[in-house]
Parts: C-alpha cells; structure tokens; sequence
C-alpha cells in the first residue's frame, strides 16, 4: 500500500468519532439546543461502553465477541443517553442558560470518563491492566476477502462496523432532516419555537428527543474511539479534544450532515497531518495540529461574511423557549 | 377531540420578582441536595461512612494550614478567570475562549521568564506581566473583532482559539525543552528564581490572593461606576438601545474583550509566575470552563463570584483528598463539581418560576 | 344540540404578575359570523384570543366549544377544536418555503411528497381565490403574501374558527380590500371568524356583530348594523369623548430642519424610503401619518443619525440662523456639535430604555459622558429621576426599580421626561401614545405643546388620525415611503389624510 492509501485510510479512522459526534450535534442544534456538553457525553459514552464489556468479560469463563459487543453498545447509549437527559431536562424543563450547563456536562463527564476508565480495574478489585480485547475484536472485525482487493480493498474495507454504521446514521440523518415530516418539524422547533409551538408541535418533546438520540449518536463515537481505535481499553484524556472538534465540523458542515462526511474525513486528515509531511520537526508538528481549529475559524468567518439565509445556525438556538413569556 | 375536559396538573408562571432570603434559601437547598448525592455517590464506591466523608472534604480542603492556603489560592486564580469572562458576559458576548487567553498569558510570561533573565530582576518583574496581559488581549480581541465587524459567532469562534492556543503552546513547550527530549519544560529558573512571584509568606500564596482580590475591587468599580462599565451594560441590554445612546457598539466590544483578555493575561501571569513556575499545555486544565460556570453562578457580580469559586474548588480538593486515600484518580473532582453545578443550574428555575397546581376540583358547569 | 353558538367564553381572567389583561371575560361567536372584538390598545383583546388560541392559560374562567366545556392547553388543543389565530407577528419560518410552513406540524405519511402537498393547497387556494407561490421562501415574501401563508395554514388544518389579530395594520388599502373579500368568502362557507382591532371603519364595514372590551373588562356586544361610530367609540373609551387637545397657534415659526431628497436602504438593500422632502419649523408640532411600515420610523431614524445607509442631505437651522449639514453624523456626533435633538423611538424598551435598569440608570443613556474623567457621574441623573418621578407621576416604587416592569404609561412618561429635560430643539416621536391610558396620553399631548410653546420643532408619528389632526399644525402624509402630501391640519379632513395614506403618486400639498 502506498502512503496516500494509508493516509487516506487513517485519516477516515481519525474522522469516524468526529462524524458521530458531530452528528449528535446536528440533530441536537436542529431542535435549538446548542449542547456544548457533547464532548463530555463522547467520554461517558466511550466509558460506559468499555465498563459494560469489561464486566461481562470479567464474569463470564467464555466470553463470546458478538455478546460482549451488544452489551457494550447498550451501555454506551444508556449512559449517553442519561447525560443528555440531565441536559436536557436542565435546560428545556428547568430553561438554564445552555452554554453554561452544556460546560457543566462536559466537566462531568470528562471526569466520569477519566474517573471510570482509570480507576475501573481498582475498582474491580485490582485485576491489573484493563483490557477487553475479546470484545473490541467484535468491533474490529472486518468483512474477510473483501479487503484483499488490490489497491481500494483496505481502503474501502478495512474498518470495523461502526465505521459503515456511522455512514449510514449519516445519510438516514439527512433524510429525516430534510425528507421526512417529523424532520420538517424538527427544524421548525429551531428556527423559531414559538412558531413551531403555535403550529402545534410539542417543542419540548422534540427538543428531549432530538437532544437525547444527539447525545447517544456523540456516546458511539466515543464508543468507537475506545473499542475499534484504541483496542478495548482506556487512556486517560486519550480521546483528547476531538469532541470539540466534532463542534466544530458542524458548523464546518453548515448544519448538513452530508457535508460532515467529508469534513469529517478532511478534520481526520489534518489532525493526523503532521505524521505524513515529511521533515517536519517535532514542534512544527504541534503548530500542524491546530489546523482543524483554524480552518474551522476561516469557514465560520466566511459564512458571517456571506450571511446566505440557509448556511446560518438555527435561530433560536441558545434559546430557551417559555409560551407565556410576554412579548 | 383531544381536549377533554381536564385541567394540567399544574402550569408554571414566572414570578415578578423574588425576594433576596428566598432565594438564598433556595440555593441553599439545591447546594445541600447536591451535597447529599455527592455523598451518596462517595459512598457507594469507597464505602465510607457518610460522616467521615464530609469530615474527610473538610479535612482534604483546609485540613491543614498548607492545604487551607492552596485551597485559597486556587480558589483566588478560578476567580481572576471567572473575571476574564464576566465584563464580556455583561455585555452578552460569549467568551468560551478564557482557557486559550490564560494559558497565552502564561506561556508569554514563560517566556519573559525564559529570555530576560539577564534584565534587571525589578525590569523583569515589571515585563512578566505586562508581556501576559498583552498575549491575553490579543487572544480576546481577534474574535471581538470578527464579532464587532462581521458578527462572527464568538461562541465558537473562541472556543476554536482555545486549541489554537494549546498547540501554540505545545509548539514553544518542545522550542523551549529542558532537559532536552523530555517534552516539558521543567521548573524555570529553578535556580535563583528569577522572575518568580515573590514569596510573602510560606507556600507563596498570600501574593496571588492579594492581587485577585484587588482585581475584585477594581472591577467591580469599573463595572459599576465608570462609563465604560455603564456601556457595557446598555450594549449586552440591547445593541439598538445602544446605537440610540449614540455608543459606538464595535469599540465597546473590542474594548471590553480587551480588558478580559488583560485579565485573562494576569491569571496566566500568576499561573505561570506565581504557581507553577512553568509552562505546560494543562495549565489551566479546564479552568477556563469552569471559570464560565463561577461568572454565570455568581450572577456577574464580583462578590458572589468569590463565594462560588471558593465553594467549587473547596468540593474538589476535598474529594481530590478523598479518592487519594482509596487509590482512586482524581478525576472524580470532576463529577463532584459536575454535580454540585447541575443542582445549582437547576435550582435557578425555582428563584425565576413557580409552579401552580390544580386548585381542587371545580364544580360541574353546565354548557 | 344543534346550536348556532360555536364558542362561548365565561368569566376568563388573566393576570400577568401583577398586571391585569383579562378580568371576568365574557364572549360569544356564532356560527357563520364574522364578530369584532373591538378594544384600545392595551385592553386585553390580544390576551383574550391567545387563550382561545392555546398560547396563554387563563388563570380562571371556562371555554366552551360547540356546547362542550373544553381545556385548550396548547395551540394543538386549539386545532384539535377547530380554533385557529393569525398573530400580529406572524408565527412562520422564515427559512422554509410557504408549502412546508403550511403542512408544519401535520400528521401524515412520514416521508414528505412536497408534491403531492403543493396539489392539495394548491386545490386550497384555488377554492377562496388566494394567489401564492407555494416555493418561495418565507423571507422572499412581502407583509401581505406572509399573511395569505398564514390563512391558509389555518384553513388547511381544517380551522373553521378564524382569529385574526389586527390583520390590516400592515396592509394597503387594494390589500386590505381583498383579504376582506376572502374573510367575506370565508363567511359564506359557513366559518366564524374573529377579527381584533381597533380600527372602526373596518368593524362597521365588515362584522355582523361587535364585542367591546375595556381595560381587560369586557363591556358588551352589539349588532353592527344597530353601532354608529359614536356608539362604538363611547363603549370604546367609557365616556364620550370630545378630543379636547389644546392647539396653541405657532409664534414666529422659522426653519429649522430641511430634509432634502432623503433615501433610505434596508439592510438588503431595498428602498424604505424615497426621496423625502420637507422642512420643519419652530413652535409647531409636524405630525407625520401613514400605515405601519411606510417609512416612518426610517424617516426619524435618518434625522436622529441612526440609519447608516442613507442618500440626500439633512439641514438643521442653529438660532443665528447658520446651516449645518447633519447627513454623515452619528447620533453621538449630532451631540457634541451642541445640537440638542431628542428623540422618544417607537420601541421604548427595546431602543429608548433599557428594561433592567432603573430610572436612573436611564437617565445615564443621554448624559452619563457628562464630566470628565473615567467616571460616570450620578448625582444629577439621580435628581433628574426623582423630578421626573415626582413632576409627570411617575409610578414606581423607586427610581432603581427596573423600568421593564413598570406599566406602558409609565415607561413611556420615564422616556419622554427624559428626552425633553435636555430643552431640546428638535423632538422627535413616535408612536407616543401607544398603549397608553387616556389620562397618560393626554399629559403626553401637554408635554408635546409644552416644548412646542417653548419653540421646539416637534415632528410626531401616529397612527389616530383624530389625535395628529387635533393636536398638530401641519401633517405630514407618507405613502410607502414617499411623501404624498402634506396637508394642514387644522383644514384638512380625516379622509383627505387617508387618501393620502393610500396614494400611490407623489403629489405636493402645501399648507
């Protein structure tokens, strides 16, 4: 295989997470809700997912991949799919101001995620190293022959099933969005609430939804990262600051999931950049790694510069909605 | 039909106003409440009995005189960065981008430290600072101006310099290496301390309270009693009102992410030079977040700020000291705060609205 | 039960903290009708229907719908009942297209067959004669198109109770006629529709029956054809009224403001007003008239030096008689060349005031650069607050309690006791008695004449004609951003004025 193959492929590794994540987001901000708490959610995810294997792993004499698989898939959505709801109901029921709460979330659950990932084998009584190889080989299992095809067959073929889920979540995201009626009232819910309320959709149960499948869609990229990327086991901060980046590709994408697709691809690529530019030294290569950040920066001041209706946020996002509120 | 004839359980309805002990008091609740979770959960994994492990958060925080200093400390140094975003909160401009203004501010002061340790120890005194105060402005006025002239989003926008500013910093970290290949950068000046903070007292930490403390005043003034302070506050009212006024909205802002990039600038001053005595790119490790949550918390004043950043890091140097004693990482500080801070956000709701219930069963009407 | 009564209302009240909109509300629409619910501003017609509507929940009081006594928790209750409101600000999307703001919210098939969708409005349209462009975007659309969007969202969810809130205020003339053509339509399919307004000559030239509310009391029901204007205005206002405005001729009028060819752009970039031509003088009061929208509040803003884009030149007469040119100054700048021009905008909380903030505070907006030296000074603005307080009636518990929760009257005596403590020589307002009380509205029309003795040049943009024919010297009319004419008032006719209103070329009346 040549370099660019491998480039590419990695960098598609690299971009599966910020798709998840950067899907959640999507579909929470369509509901209006700017949930700043996603990167804290990717952790509690990955963690949760990593937990449930571990424990089925630990007490089981024979573990089977697949069973291990589906425990740990559950366990992520479950845990992301409670953060979220904290979310949720902090700032829909209870309306408090959502950058700050989404702060809070992702505080917590980078911590619930370190916490839990560094202390889960003490916990468990000391069983040493962490490990659940049995389980992520269920993640990472690949398609047989498919691979070998000369040239595109590791490229197109080498990852695991997350990586096609994650493709599939995708356009099926776009569909509902853009296709469907329950996605048409979606995006009315962000763009104007109170229109949205006055045409009788039940905000508040769109924005629940919408944000709590966003948070457990963000949970499997983080489950990704720990079982198909990592292997089954946990470093701490090694999921580093990709939930952020998965931020910033939404507003790369101007709120289309098709578009973060291959923005997803494109972040992956300049994260992991630095590696494949020849004679770079090692500090050149830190200044490398911003650039995802800075190109997210250079497409957010365009589109402020273009000001085309359809490539804004949601208007209200940010908002908390209140029917009585007077005026 | 759907609607039948049922009256919701209850309905909320915001209140006109809520009086200062009730609203105490409902704060109070929330912080008790959050305490009885947090306990709850420290239990369930270490065991303790529930006492000792408030005993034990008493004890890890300011257990001792050492600990009771370094709690202050900390607590002085979330404040000075709960300060860099607070005039910006005023005047409703989102600045997620404390964390990246910090650590400018630090690694500017790093590297005062670094190349002027020939200059006359009073000159160097001066340049630590003032070098950290310009890296904190210029971080915070480039969105400020993207957002005065364009309207960029300045939520996101600073977010994205934070990681700018990490890698930025990690680049000086490996330019900057001692010893060579360890990919830090060691204790500066270690030797002679040149540059460093000035001890006042044993753990060195009585300087950086008294200068954030000033801080305290300083802005409070400023907010309260200048005409710039007044612009800030009718500009995060209403920009029309604003333009009415005749105050020039774009200067204003530019302006005021100015001054908190300057406080920002101190904080990663006293990070550097009065803490740490290094750079590293987990400097502020997160404070700039938490620092958002001390400014909203403490409703932008000064005061209640101090009250909030001193509780926060109080939780998490006690459940720090809880999870040492049972090999457990540190990282549970986190979900503490994380908890103590969905309590508190929650609480709010309680001051703002209140709930009516459905007054008992009224009486068959006839159509 | 086959009754004529589609809805009843009993007894509704409703209190907003300590604000009263609804008390003990009584209504009854038939079925076929089309019934006015006829108020001032501020009587609590908006705050009645949006109970019907699911928006608001009454505090008290019962509904009934066809016999039945029903709860209407939300907008979808209301359509579940057949209710359905057009709000003043209208509820649509703006960045969706007409067909998906009108299917919003609708039960159906998953996937969306736009097409399909377009034929069944389409068949919609074609039914009460509406004319739509089903693709176009929300914010493509003209104020009269967003409101055809609006009824026929509520006709394609079968509503068959119509509310409409002040649905001409927006409207010309030609517009105003056609959609009461499709209310008319409407009516003969058997719908009842309720239509909120304060406007008389439409109650009279389009309801079978009118409901008066007063002050969030309603006051009675009368059939149109036994309601003369008269009668109307009388259960309006609660007692006759003679409009009693004080008009002292003007003393030594001379120039003092000359607009010249003034143009004003839109954010998009579209003209809101074309080459506007006057002048004002001292000692008089220019009323300024014209649907909503047709270029006034530019107009204002453009003196005021608020409105960047802007061609033509503004004059203003110092008293040696000296020209200075305005044009390219700011607000700030117009201020410190010692010209002393006030200005009471018609968004008194979102522009003029600031609603967090106490009287003092307030006061600041317009002198805290006073002094030298970093800080504001608030000792006089402190007193200028107390004497407002204190001289117009202010009623506050303190200077420091936030304007925002003050009532209409008061917020708009706090901004106009501001603006003329500086003596101005130009005062500028808009829209001063809005929502104001009669009493409120007039000590406002005493300040008006009080600035107006002392030779201010006082320009007012209203939307009663009685009032700005009783109280000014000369009337201003504007036509979608034209003048059309100016007319002297103390001559001129209500429908002279309102011809012009409506006109569509220029045409100069000098008084």
């Amino acid at each position: 295989m040549n370099v660019i193959s491998v480039f590419l492929q990695k960098a598609i590794t690299q971009g599966i997470p910020l798709l998840f994540g950067a899907n959640g987001e999507i579909l929470t901000e369509k509901s209006g809700n700017l949930n700043l708490g996603i990167p804290g959610l990717m952790y509690m995810g990955g963690v949760a997912g990593l937990i449930g294997a571990f424990l089925y792993e630990a007490n089981v004499a024979n573990p089977i991949p697949f069973v291990g698989m589906l425990i740990s898939v559950i366990c992520c959505l479950l845990c992301s799919a409670l953060g979220a709801l904290i979310y949720s109901v902090l700032t829909i029921t209870l309306r408090a101001n959502q950058n700050v709460t989404g702060l809070a979330l992702t505080t917590f659950g980078m911590g619930f995620g370190n916490f839990f990932g560094g202390s889960l084998s003490r916990l468990a009584g000391g069983v040493g190293q962490l490990s659940t190889a049995t389980t992520a080989s269920a993640f990472r299992a690949k398609i047989p022959f498919l691979t070998d095809i000369p040239v595109v067959g590791e490229l197109l073929f080498g990852y695991g099933w997350l990586t096609y889920f994650c493709l599939i979540i995708t356009f099926a995201l776009s569909f509902f969005l853009f296709k469907t009626r329950v996605g048409l009232n979606l995006r009315a819910v962000g763009e104007s609430a109170a229109t949205a309320d006055a045409a009788g959709i039940n905000v508040n149960r769109y924005k629940y939804i919408a944000t709590i499948v966003g948070g457990m869609m963000a949970g499997l990229g983080g489950l990704y990262f720990v079982m198909e990327y990592t292997g089954g086991t946990w470093v701490n901060n090694g999921f580093g600051d990709r939930g952020w980046l998965a931020i910033a590709l939404v507003i790369f994408a101007r709120w289309r999931p098709l578009n973060a697709i291959w923005g997803s691809f494109l972040f992956g690529g300049l994260y992991i950049l630095y590696l494949y530019i020849p004679g770079l030294t090692r500090d050149m290569q830190e200044i490398f790694k911003s650039l995802p950040y800075l190109v997210t920066i250079v497409v957010l001041v365009i589109t402020s510069l273009r000001k085309k209706r359809e490539d804004q946020p949601p208007a209200s996002l940010g908002l908390p909605y209140f029917r009585e509120s007077r005026g | 039909m759907s609607a039948a004839v049922k009256e919701p359980l209850f309905h909320v309805v915001k209140r006109d106003g809520t009086s200062f002990g009730r609203s105490l008091l409902i704060r109070l609740a929330a912080i008790v409440l959050a305490l009885i979770v947090c306990a709850v959960i420290i239990v369930l994994l270490t065991g303790m009995n529930p006492l000792s492990v408030y005993a034990a958060l008493w004890n890890g925080a300011v257990g001792t005189s050492r600990r009771m200093w370094i709690t202050f400390r900390d607590a002085a140094i979330l404040l000075c960065i709960g300060f860099a975003v607070m005039p910006a909160f005023r005047m409703r401009f989102w600045n997620t981008g404390a964390e990246g203004q910090v650590l400018m501010g630090a690694a500017a002061t790093a590297a005062m430290m670094i190349y002027g340790k020939a200059l006359p120890s009073w000159l160097l005194y001066a340049l630590c600072p003032l070098a950290g105060i310009a890296a904190g402005i210029i971080w915070g006025v480039i969105p400020a101006f993207f957002k005065a002239y364009w309207n960029t989003n300045e939520t996101l926008f600073t977010l994205m310099l934070n990681y700018i500013a990490t890698q930025l910093v990690a680049f000086c970290i490996i330019f900057w290496e001692n010893p060579p290949g360890s990919n830090s950068v060691g204790l500066i000046n270690s030797k002679g301390k040149i540059g460093w903070l000035p001890n006042l007292d044993r753990y060195g930490c009585v300087l950086p309270i008294l200068i954030v403390l000033a801080l305290a005043v300083l802005l409070y003034a400023y907010m309260r009693y200048t005409k710039q302070g007044y612009e800030v506050s009718v500009v995060g009212e209403s920009e029309n009102t604003a333009h009415y006024a005749g105050i020039n909205v774009k200067r204003v802002i530019i302006r005021t992410m100015a001054l908190c990039g300057a406080v920002a600038g101190i904080a990663g001053y006293l990070l550097a030079s009065g803490v740490s005595h290094t750079i590293s790119t987990g400097l502020v490790g997160g404070r700039g977040f938490t620092a958002i949550i001390v400014a909203w918390l403490g409703k932008l004043n000064p005061f209640s700020m101090m009250i909030v950043a001193l509780g926060l890091v109080f939780m998490q140097k006690g459940s720090v000291e809880i999870a040492g004693q049972f090999n457990l990482n540190e990282n549970a500080s986190e979900i503490i705060t994380g908890i103590l801070l969905f309590f508190i956000l929650g609480c709010e709701f309680f001051i703002n609205y209140r709930l009516e219930f459905r007054k008992h069963e009224k009486e068959a009407v006839k159509a | 039960m086959e009754s004529n009564i589609m809805i009843e209302m009993r007894g509704i009240t409703k209190h907003f903290g300590s604000v009263v909109a609804n008390e003990n509300v009584d209504l009854t629409v038939r079925r076929g009708e089309i019934l006015s619910v006829l108020g001032e501003n501020g009587s609590g017609k908006t705050s009645l229907m949006n109970m019907l509507a699911g928006i608001y929940f009454p505090d008290a009081g019962h509904i009934f719908v066809e016999g039945r006594e029903v709860i209407i928790r939300s907008p979808k209750d209301a359509f579940d009942l057949g209710i359905g409101m057009i709000h003043q600000h209208f509820k649509l999307v703006d960045v969706l297209t007409a067909a998906e703001n009108i299917i919003l919210g609708l039960p159906g098939a998953m996937k969306l067959d736009m097409n399909q969708v377009k034929k069944d409005v389409q068949q919609l349209l074609d039914k009460y004669g509406f004319e739509l462009n089903l693709d176009a975007k929300i914010y493509e659309m003209s104020v009269s198109q967003k409101q055809t969007v609006e009824i026929v969202k509520m006709l394609y969810r079968g509503a068959h109770i119509l509310i409409l809130d002040e649905p001409t205020a927006v409207l010309t003339p030609q517009e105003t006629d056609k959609l009461f053509q499709v209310l008319r339509n409407m009516r003969a399919h058997g719908h009842s529709i309720i239509i909120i307004t304060h406007k008389l000559n439409e109650v009279l030239s389009l309801s079978d029956r009118v409901s008066v509310l007063r002050k969030g009391a309603y006051v009675g029901t009368v059939n149109t054809c036994d309601a003369t204007e008269m009668s109307l205005t009388e259960m309006m206002v609660g007692e006759k009224v003679v409009l009693d405005i004080e008009r002292p001729d003007p003393v030594n009028p001379v120039m003092k403001l000359h607009v010249d060819d003034v143009t004003v752009y839109n954010r998009e970039g579209r003209e809101v007003l074309s080459h506007a031509n006057f002048e004002a003088y001292t000692g008089e009061i220019l009323g300024i008239a014209g649907i909503a929208g047709s270029g006034q509040k530019e107009l204002l803003e453009s003196i005021a030096g608020l409105q960047p884009h802007m061609t033509g030149k503004i004059h203003y007469r110092n008293r040696k008689g000296h020209i200075k040119e305005l044009t390219e100054m700011s607000a700030q700048e117009i201020r410190e060349i010692g010209i002393r021009l006030a200005f009471v905008p018609e968004d008194r909380l979102g522009m003029g005031l600031v609603a967090s903030m106490g009287m003092t505070d307030n006061m600041m907006l317009r002198s805290y650069r006073k002094g030298h030296g970093l800080f504001a000074r608030r000792k006089e603005p402190h007193d200028l607050a107390e004497h407002i307080k204190e001289e117009l009636g202010v009623v506050t518990p303190s200077v420091d309690w936030p304007v925002g929760r003050m009532s209409g009257g008061n917020v708009q005596k706090v901004l106009v006791g501001r603006e003329i403590a500086s003596s101005p020589q130009v005062l500028m307002v808009a829209y001063p008695v809005r929502g104001l009380d009669i009493n409120s509205s007039y000590q406002i029309y005493a300040l008006l004449n009080e600035q107006k003795k002392k030779g201010s040049c006082v320009i007012c943009v209203g939307e009663d004609l009685d009032v700005l024919l009783a109280l000014c010297d000369r009337i201003l009319v504007l036509a979608d951003g034209r003048v059309s004419g100016v007319v002297d008032a103390r001559t001129a006719t209500k429908e002279e004025v309102g011809l012009l209103m409506t006109s569509e070329d220029k045409k100069e009346v000098q008084a």
